[in-house]
């Protein structure tokens, strides 16, 4: 009974879309979640591909993919992850490419509360320090880079608290619960202006650079809506969203 | 062989049997008054009390830990109260997972006991009072001591409860060693991070512990006889 309808939609879609619009399936690392948004949504009007994308920390998407997740496409928040899943054989060798580079920011959602971030760690000013997960998270390892560069580690170890994703951690932080957290840098600013509450932009100096590399993994291999996102990830429209949210290139 | 459990893992193991023995102890003094006053108000107030307290049996674990997280921070009212008692927030800490305990195994504990102070009836506390028995001895007398069966099923189901807790730890704990990092997130650490050997020597701990309370369980249940359900 429903198949004439199915039929007529199919048309539908076909004739709107003559390039036969496809889906893409996208692992997308939680710093990423709403510049991912944005871009989706400008990709979904500009090709009618359609984008389903899932967010969390680097290592939980990899041990999903490594484990059969059908996603088709991984946007890391590194660049071992993705260099990894194309020597484990799970994604398309030569496919792989920086889409953006992240900055880490050490946030509080007191407007007054940092104003020399340096200073402020060092004083231990607080009770709670967020980061993500270091093992999981390269925002998180980033974080503990800075730490060990200010020579903080063991300062800052009983105030650490951490979540398991930069997602989570943002809301540890959002909700007051810790004071201050290391979070990215595209969670709280919108062209250069920190949104809310108070920021200090890491020192590129005090963590290895965080390259975010993107894959195009083995299930997606023969899909070309996989291939056009990936495409349109290197594209103007999607570099300027990219710098928008405090990325570099 | 070496048992493959490293100190973090014994840390977690030991932090949860905390954690579920508190917890436990926490609510059979909440639980049980409440379950009493449950099972014998005529108040318009029981309707809304009892489906409070049954809400975690279909809440997602998520819905609260986010309200907890909302609730323990400096802005929520448990988190203004805390501070205002100079305890500062309970987020990220150990009293804050025995309050999200508390609340995630509530109804593990009031239910079996309220069941039992219902089926004691009114009979035999009647019967004590005729006899001379004050209020209190009543309860402590008689209607304690028939409802036993009832409330060692509510320690042990909030027990077993507690230490398959997941969803509420993970969204207010923080994953801090030997104070909010129990075995459940332990071993969702150790998946995360690709070492399955240890997720499977802790999953598969927790596995048996778990059937073999139930085990136990179940077997005191068909040996004692409920009082008052002969009715």
């Amino acid at each position: 009974m429903r198949l004439p309808l199915l039929v007529a939609t199919a048309c539908c879609i076909s004739i709107s879309h003559p390039a036969l619009a496809g889906e893409v399936q996208v692992a997308v690392a939680a710093n990423f979640t709403a510049p991912m948004q944005d871009i989706a949504k400008a990709f979904e009007q500009d090709t009618g591909h359609r984008v389903i994308a899932a967010f969390g920390s680097t290592g939980q998407l990899y041990a999903q993919i490594s484990h059969g997740a059908p996603f088709e496409v991984f946007l890391a928040a590194d660049d071992t992850t993705p260099a990894r899943a194309e020597s484990d054989g799970l994604a398309v060798s030569g496919s792989r490419f920086t889409y953006a580079t992240g900055a880490l920011a050490l946030w509080s959602a007191d407007a007054g509360l940092i104003s020399d971030g340096a200073q402020l760690l060092r004083s231990g000013n607080f009770e709670h320090l967020a980061i993500a997960n270091p093992k999981t998270a390269p925002y998180g390892l980033a974080a503990t880079q800075v730490m060990q560069q200010l020579g903080l580690t063991q300062a800052l170890a009983p105030k650490l608290v951490e979540g398991q994703s930069i997602g989570q951690t943002y809301q540890f932080v959002a909700s007051g619960n810790a004071e201050v957290g290391f979070v990215a840098l595209s969670q709280v600013s919108r062209d250069g202006e920190i949104t809310s509450g108070s920021a200090w932009q890491v020192p590129a100096a005090l963590y290895q650079p965080i390259r975010q590399d993107a894959v195009l993994l083995n299930t997606g291999a023969d899909n070309h809506a996989a291939a056009a996102l990936l495409d349109y990830l290197k594209g103007e429209q999607a570099a300027a969203v990219i710098s928008r949210y405090g990325y570099g290139h | 062989m070496s048992l493959p459990l490293d100190s973090a893992d014994l840390a977690a193991i030991w932090l949860t049997l905390k954690l579920a023995s508190l917890t436990t102890v926490v609510l059979l003094l909440i639980g049980t008054p409440l379950a009493w006053w449950l099972a014998h108000t005529r108040s318009r107030l029981k309707g809304p009390i009892g489906a409070l307290v049954a809400l975690p049996l279909v809440l997602p674990p998520t819905v609260l830990g986010l309200y907890l997280l909302v609730a323990l921070g400096p802005n929520g009212p448990i988190g203004a109260l805390t501070e205002q008692l100079g305890l500062g927030t309970l987020a990220f800490s150990f009293g804050g997972l025995v309050i999200g305990s508390v609340c995630y195994s509530m109804p593990f504990v009031v239910q079996p006991i309220q069941n039992a102070f219902e089926a004691i009836g009114k009979r035999p506390l009647e019967v004590a009072a005729t006899l001379g028995a004050s209020p209190l001895d009543r309860f402590f007398t008689v209607a304690l001591p028939l409802a036993r069966p009832g409330i060692i099923t509510a320690s042990v189901l909030g027990f077993a409860h507690t230490l398959g807790e997941f969803g509420v730890v993970l969204m207010i704990g923080g994953n801090i060693p030997e104070r909010t990092r129990v075995v459940s997130v332990q071993i969702f650490n150790h998946v995360e991070a690709m070492d399955y050997a240890s997720a499977h020597w802790l999953a598969g701990g927790v596995l048996v512990c778990s059937f073999v309370i139930l085990l136990l369980l179940n077997r005191r249940g068909r040996l004692t006889v409920m009082p008052g359900a002969r009715r």
